[in-house]
C-alpha cells in the first residue's frame, strides 16, 4: 500500500482526515478507553496520546483460520475503530481487506518490515500447521510457518488473535492431523498477547489495539497472556442468571417451562463457569445480546480445547487423559463397583485362611469366660 | 499348647491425630456429597423467586467450607508429623527404612496374599500403622493436595483472601479450568476408593487381631501383646514405663 510513502500522521490527524469532527473523536475516545477498563479521569490521557502519537504500522497475518476474528473486529461498535485501524490507514498488510494484492500487497508487506523494523505490531489470525513442514498452509509460495517466523523477527509485539492463533481452535482438535499450533508456541522471543474468542469480542479487540497504540505498551496481562480488562472473569461471574443458579433453578431441556422462565443453562452444558471471556458485560453486535442471553450455554469459545472438552450440551466430567468416552462417573461407578466385590471376596478368602487363627482366639476368650469368678 | 496372652494398653494415636481423623473424614464426606451435587445438580421443584432462594449457594459455600476445613487440619497433621509421638511422626511414613521395607512385605503376605506363617510371630506386627497402611496415607496426602491445589485453584478467581489466590497458577499450568475440573472430579473417585479399602482393612485388622483397631482411631490405644512389647523394648521401639498397664511411649 502506499501509506510507507506518505508522511507519517498522528491518529487524530487521520481521524480528522476521514471527516469526524473533533466531537467524535472525543466521544470515541471516552467509548474507547471506558472498554480498556480504564478510569474516567484516563480519558484526556488517551485523546492525547491519539492526538500526538504517529500511527504504528500493522501487519495482519492471515494463516489457518475462517476470518470470523477479522469479521468481528470490523463490526465492533464505533466506526472509529474500523476507520483508524484497518481503513487503509494504518493496515499495511491483511490479505483479506488490503487493496493491493498479490506481488504488490507481498512488497508492501516487506517494505513496511524493513522500514518499520522493531516498530510494527503484528495481529495473527489463524494457527500455524507445523505437520508436514508447514506444507498445509501457504500463501504466494511460502509456508504458514516461515512468514511467521519472518514477519515476527522485526515486529514489536505480537497479538494473536482469536482461538485459532491462541490456542489452536478446530483445527487443533484431536487428532490434529495438520499439527495447527498457536502462536505462543512457536515464537518464543516476542511478547505475545493472547485474545482467545472465536471470534474474540470486536470491542475487545479495539480495546486491545487501541491500549497498544496509545500507551506504547501491551496491557496488563494474566498468566496465560491474555489482557486482564477482557479475560479476568468468568462469563459465569457476569451472567445475568446467575441469580437461578445460586438457587439451583436450572433449565432441564431447551423447551421445558423453567428455561423459558430464563433459568441457569448449567445443566444444558452451558460452559461459563469455566471460560473466561467478556460476553456477560460487553456482549455481542454492539451490545444486543450475548449467547446467554439469547437461551443457548456458553460453549467455552474461548478456553483452550474447548473442541475436545466435552460435548456443548451436557454438563460432564472427564478423566483426564482419557478421551474416548470415558467420563469419570461412569467410570468411577465401576471401579467402584469391582473394588467393592473384591473386598468381599477378600473378606470371605480371609475368613477361611485364617480359620484357624480365629478359632483359637474364640476359644482362648470362651475359656477365659469360663475363668471369670461370678 | 495353650498360650496365654497378655495385652497391655499402648497410646498410639494422640488427641491431634484423632482431631485430624474425625475432622478429616467428615470434610471429606461433605466435599464428596457436595462435589457431586455440584457435578450433577438435583432438579428442583420450586415456585420460588431466584432472590429468595439460595439452595445451590449453600451447597458451594458447604463444600468451600469443608475444603478450608480440610486444608487445615492437613497443615496441623503435618505439623504434628514434627511434634507427635512416634506412631505419628514422618519417620513412620517414611518408606526406605529396612524395618518398613520388612514390615511392608509381612503385611503383604499375610494380610493382603492372606497366606499364613507356620508359627505366628508377633514381633512381626507393627504398633502404629503398617508399612501398607502408610503408604496408602502418602497417596491419600498426595491426593489431598492435588484437590486442594484444584480446588482452590478454581475457587480462587471467586475470592479476594490470598490463601485461594496462592493456587491460581494451577490452572495455567493445565491450560484451563475445564481441565481442572476434570481433575478435581476424577481425584474424587481415588478418594472414595480409597476410603473403602481403608475402612475395609480396618476393620479386618480389628477382627483378625483383636487388638482394638477400631476403637483406637477413638480413645487413641491399641491393645499389643506382651510378647510384641518386649520385641519393642529389647528393639528400643518403645520405653516402657509401666503404671497399671499401660504404656508410655515416650
Ligand atoms: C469408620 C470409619 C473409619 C475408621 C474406623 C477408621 C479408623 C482408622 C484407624 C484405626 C487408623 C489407624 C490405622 C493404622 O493403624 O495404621 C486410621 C488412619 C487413617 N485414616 Fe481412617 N478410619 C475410618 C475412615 C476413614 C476415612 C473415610 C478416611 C478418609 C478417606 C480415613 C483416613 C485415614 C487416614 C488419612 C489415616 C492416617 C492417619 C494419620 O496417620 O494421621 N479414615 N483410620
Ligand atoms: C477431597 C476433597 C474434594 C472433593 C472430593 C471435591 C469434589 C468436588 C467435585 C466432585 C466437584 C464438582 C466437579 C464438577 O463440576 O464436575 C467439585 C467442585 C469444586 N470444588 Fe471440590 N472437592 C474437594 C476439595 C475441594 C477443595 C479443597 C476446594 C477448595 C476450595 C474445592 C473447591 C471446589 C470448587 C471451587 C469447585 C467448583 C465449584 C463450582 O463450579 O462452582 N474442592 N469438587
Ligand atoms: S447460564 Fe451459564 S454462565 Fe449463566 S449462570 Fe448459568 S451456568 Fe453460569
Ligand atoms: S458466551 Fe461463551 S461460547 Fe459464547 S462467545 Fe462468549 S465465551 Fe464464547
Amino acid at each position: 500500500m502506499d501509506s510507507n510513502n506518505k508522511k507519517r500522521e498522528t491518529y487524530y490527524e487521520s481521524i480528522i482526515k476521514q471527516g469526524y469532527s473533533r466531537r467524535d473523536f472525543m466521544k470515541f475516545a471516552t467509548y474507547i478507553a471506558a472498554y480498556m477498563g480504564l478510569e474516567n479521569s484516563m480519558v484526556g490521557q488517551v485523546a492525547k496520546s491519539l492526538e500526538t502519537t504517529y500511527r504504528v504500522p500493522v501487519i495482519w497475518e492471515h494463516f489457518q483460520e475462517c476470518t470470523c476474528c477479522s469479521e468481528s473486529f470490523i463490526r465492533s461498535d464505533h466506526p472509529i475503530v474500523a476507520d483508524i485501524i484497518l481503513d487503509k490507514i494504518s493496515l499495511d498488510y491483511t490479505l483479506t481487506l488490503m487493496a493491493a494484492s498479490g506481488h504488490q500487497a507481498e512488497a508492501a508487506k516487506k517494505a513496511t518490515m524493513e522500514k518499520y523494523k522493531g516498530e510494527y505490531i503484528l495481529c495473527v489470525e489463524g494457527s500455524v500447521p507445523m505437520g508436514d513442514d508447514g506444507n498445509y498452509c501457504c500463501i504466494a509460495g511460502q509456508s504458514a510457518k516461515d512468514i511467521l517466523i519472518e514477519s515476527a523477527a522485526g515486529a514489536k509485539a505480537i497479538i494473536a488473535w482469536g482461538s485459532c492463533a491462541s490456542n489452536g481452535c478446530v483445527q487443533a482438535a484431536k487428532p490434529n492431523p495438520t499439527n495447527a499450533t498457536p502462536i505462543h508456541k512457536i515464537i518464543k522471543n516476542k511478547p505475545i498477547i493472547r485474545v482467545p474468542g472465536c471470534p474474540p469480542i470486536g470491542e475487545v479487540m479495539a480495546g486491545v489495539i487501541i491500549h497498544m497504540v496509545t500507551f506504547g505498551r501491551l496491557p496488563e496481562l494474566d498468566r496465560l497472556g491474555r489482557p486482564k480488562a477482557f479475560y479476568a472473569k468468568r462469563v459465569h461471574d457476569s451472567c445475568y442468571r446467575r441469580p437461578y443458579y445460586d438457587a439451583g433453578l436450572f433449565a432441564e431441556t431447551f423447551d421445558d417451562k423453567n428455561a423459558k422462565d430464563g433459568y441457569c443453562l448449567y445443566k444444558l452444558g452451558c460452559k461459563g463457569p469455566m471460560t473466561y471471556n467478556s460476553c456477560g458485560t460487553i456482549k455481542w453486535n454492539n451490545g444486543v445480546s450475548y449467547p446467554i442471553q439469547s437461551g443457548h450455554g456458553c460453549i467455552g469459545c474461548s478456553e483452550e480445547s474447548f473442541w475436545d472438552n466435552g460435548p456443548f450440551y451436557e454438563r460432564l466430567a472427564k478423566v483426564p487423559g482419557i478421551h474416548a468416552e470415558g467420563l469419570a462417573d461412569d467410570i468411577g461407578k465401576v471401579g467402584a463397583g469391582v473394588l467393592a466385590g473384591g473386598l468381599a471376596v477378600h473378606a470371605i478368602a480371609a475368613n477361611i485362611s485364617k480359620r484357624k487363627e480365629l478359632k483359637s482366639r474364640i476359644n482362648r476368650g470362651k475359656s477365659n469366660e469360663k475363668d471369670i469368678d461370678s | 499348647m495353650k498360650k496365654i496372652k497378655n495385652f497391655k494398653r499402648v497410646y498410639v494415636w494422640e488427641l491431634p491425630v484423632r482431631i485430624f481423623h474425625w475432622l478429616n473424614v467428615l470434610a471429606l464426606f461433605v466435599l464428596v456429597v457436595t462435589g457431586f451435587i455440584i457435578a450433577n445438580p438435583p432438579a428442583i421443584l420450586s415456585s420460588a423467586e431466584a432472590t429468595n432462594l439460595h439452595s445451590f449457594g449453600i451447597v458451594r459455600f458447604l463444600h468451600f467450607t469443608a475444603a478450608y476445613i480440610f486444608l487445615f487440619v492437613l497443615i496441623m497433621r503435618f505439623y504434628w508429623a514434627f511434634m507427635g509421638n512416634r506412631f505419628a511422626s514422618w519417620r513412620a511414613f517414611w518408606p526406605f527404612t529396612k524395618k518398613n521395607w520388612n514390615n511392608f512385605w509381612h503385611v503383604m503376605k499375610i494380610d493382603i496374599m492372606l497366606l499364613n506363617e507356620k508359627e505366628e510371630d508377633v514381633t512381626k506386627i507393627s504398633i502404629g500403622h503398617n508399612s501398607v497402611a502408610t503408604l496408602s496415607y502418602i497417596v491419600m496426602f498426595v491426593l489431598a493436595i492435588v484437590q486442594i491445589a484444584t480446588g482452590f485453584a478454581l475457587y480462587g478467581d471467586m475470592a479476594s483472601w490470598w490463601l485461594p489466590k496462592m493456587f491460581t497458577w494451577v490452572i495455567p499450568l493445565f491450560g484451563g479450568d475445564f481441565i481442572v475440573r476434570s481433575i478435581h472430579h476424577t481425584a474424587m473417585w481415588l478418594f472414595i476408593f480409597f476410603a473403602m479399602v481403608h475402612v475395609y482393612l480396618v476393620f479386618y485388622h480389628d477382627w483378625l487381631e483383636g487388638r482394638g483397631e477400631v476403637s483406637s482411631m477413638f480413645g487413641g490405644f491399641k491393645f499389643v501383646s506382651d510378647e510384641r512389647l518386649k520385641h519393642a523394648h529389647n528393639e528400643k521401639e518403645v520405653e516402657i514405663k509401666e503404671e497399671k498397664g499401660i504404656v508410655a511411649t515416650k
